[in-house]
């Protein structure tokens, strides 16, 4: 496998970096949540045990306003160096950059399937928020 | 004496409820245009419009010299207006309800509080009628700092009517908090009947008397009149289902003016409500 753009995207973090996918399941099969903010849940993948962790968002779906932000604070306190979502908006992009996590927007179906293409470099850093915020 | 004009239901006729009582008043009365998202009282009652004042709310500034990212300020806050965990707080103003408790917990003062322009209050002198009506500004997702702006309008003698937001929700709470009289406007269906209930429910937890004025009656059913009768909740008023009415209030015509036949209806709600005695509770 091609490390370069990994260890680029990982900014030198790689082998003990975790990763949060927006996931509407609790393993790797599970459908990659479309929402960041109020996403059903997160798995934290540890790139270097493989081991996966589900985390709740109990905080965000309950929140009227700043559900981004909440979502983006329970990911960076969970330890993630990135996060990988379909969308996410301007407020959460904001808290993740602050807090040093990578954003990566992919169409991947699965949680899985996102951790693949991550893992073969095919995935781009995001520069900004994918969508508006409300 | 304050008498706020609510609904839990949208379009059931506050509005109309409420200027045409502002125009029969007369004299003094001040009326204030809650509806601060879309306020249209003036439509009803044109006149010579002040200069727009601009209203404001503290939100918070870090000075991030002083700031050692303790995150004390990100833990008080509800909202997620301003947000740290070991990195220096960001602030989302728009978040933000002014409560100033950030500046206040935080331990090394590095915050200050600094005004954010929410909207605007506009005063028209309207043939005897004052009315100020705030206006809030396009983006702006809290209304209710902007409705207590435009409430601490209201004069300390005399009469003030308070045309409130549709719904039962803060915007509402902060429109009809610390009135004399709550009147409730609806009509008689079941949209008219459950939002009703809704509203009475809140007037009462605020404490407040309250009449109901039926508008459209003749249309729909009688569970609106049994659910007063029950409550023991007094019928101020009953509008007819007229539709000359609708299309005078589409015009931006005033019911009194336009159908005098209707003014007698007005006037007794008006001497209704002047004289509501305060030991009617709802």
């Amino acid at each position: 496998m091609n490390a370069g753009p990994r260890s680029a995207h990982a900014k030198g973090k790689d082998s003990s970096m975790k990763i949060a996918f927006t996931a509407a399941g609790t393993d790797l099969a599970a459908p990659l949540d479309d929402r960041f903010g109020r996403a059903a849940g997160f798995l934290l993948y540890d790139l270097e045990t493989g081991a996966v962790q589900s985390i709740g968002n109990e905080q965000s779906l309950t929140a009227a306003h700043g559900a981004g932000i909440q979502a983006a604070e329970t990911v960076a306190r969970a330890g993630a160096g990135a996060l990988v979502t379909r969308h996410c908006g301007p407020k959460a992009f904001r808290v993740l950059a602050a807090a040093g996590v990578t954003v990566f927007n992919t169409d991947a179906a699965t949680v899985g399937e996102a951790l693949e293409l991550y893992r073969a470099g095919r995935l781009q850093p995001a520069a900004a928020a994918d969508v508006e915020g409300s | 004496m304050i008498v706020a004009i609510a609904s839990g239901k949208g379009g059931t006729g506050k509005t109309t409820v409420a200027v045409n009582l502002a125009r029969l008043l007369g004299g003094g009365v001040h009326l204030l245009d809650c509806d601060v998202e879309e306020p249209n009282d003036h439509l009803f009652l044109p006149g010579t419009n002040g200069a727009a004042e601009p209203v404001t709310l503290p939100v918070p500034e870090v000075d991030q010299q002083r700031c050692d990212a303790c995150g004390a300020c990100s833990d008080f806050c509800a909202y997620h207006a301003i947000v740290s965990f070991g990195i220096k707080p960001l602030v989302f103003p728009e978040l933000c309800h002014g409560c100033g408790g950030c500046a206040l917990v935080c331990p090394r003062q590095a915050i200050r509080e600094v005004p954010r322009r929410i909207g605007e209050i506009r005063t028209v002198e309207a043939g005897g009628v004052t009315l100020v009506q705030g206006r809030i500004d396009v983006g702006v997702p809290s209304s209710p700092p902007l409705i207590r702006a435009v409430r601490a309008r209201a004069p300390a003698q005399g009469m003030t009517l308070v045309d409130a937001p549709p719904g039962t929700s803060c915007p509402v709470v902060a429109a009809v908090r610390g009135a004399d009289l709550v009147v409730l406007v609806t009509e008689p269906t079941p949209f008219g009947l459950h939002d009703l209930e809704l509203a009475v429910a809140l007037v009462r937890e605020l404490g407040i008397p309250c009449g109901v004025v039926i508008n459209r009656a003749g249309s729909g059913d009688d569970r609106v009149h049994a659910f007063c009768r029950r409550e023991g909740l007094p019928i101020l008023a009953q509008i007819p289902d007229d539709r000359r009415i609708a299309e005078a209030c589409s015009r931006g015509r005033l019911v009194v003016e336009a159908l005098p036949e209707y003014e007698p209806l007005f006037r007794q709600l008006s001497g209704r409500v002047t004289h509501f005695a305060p030991t009617q509770r709802c």
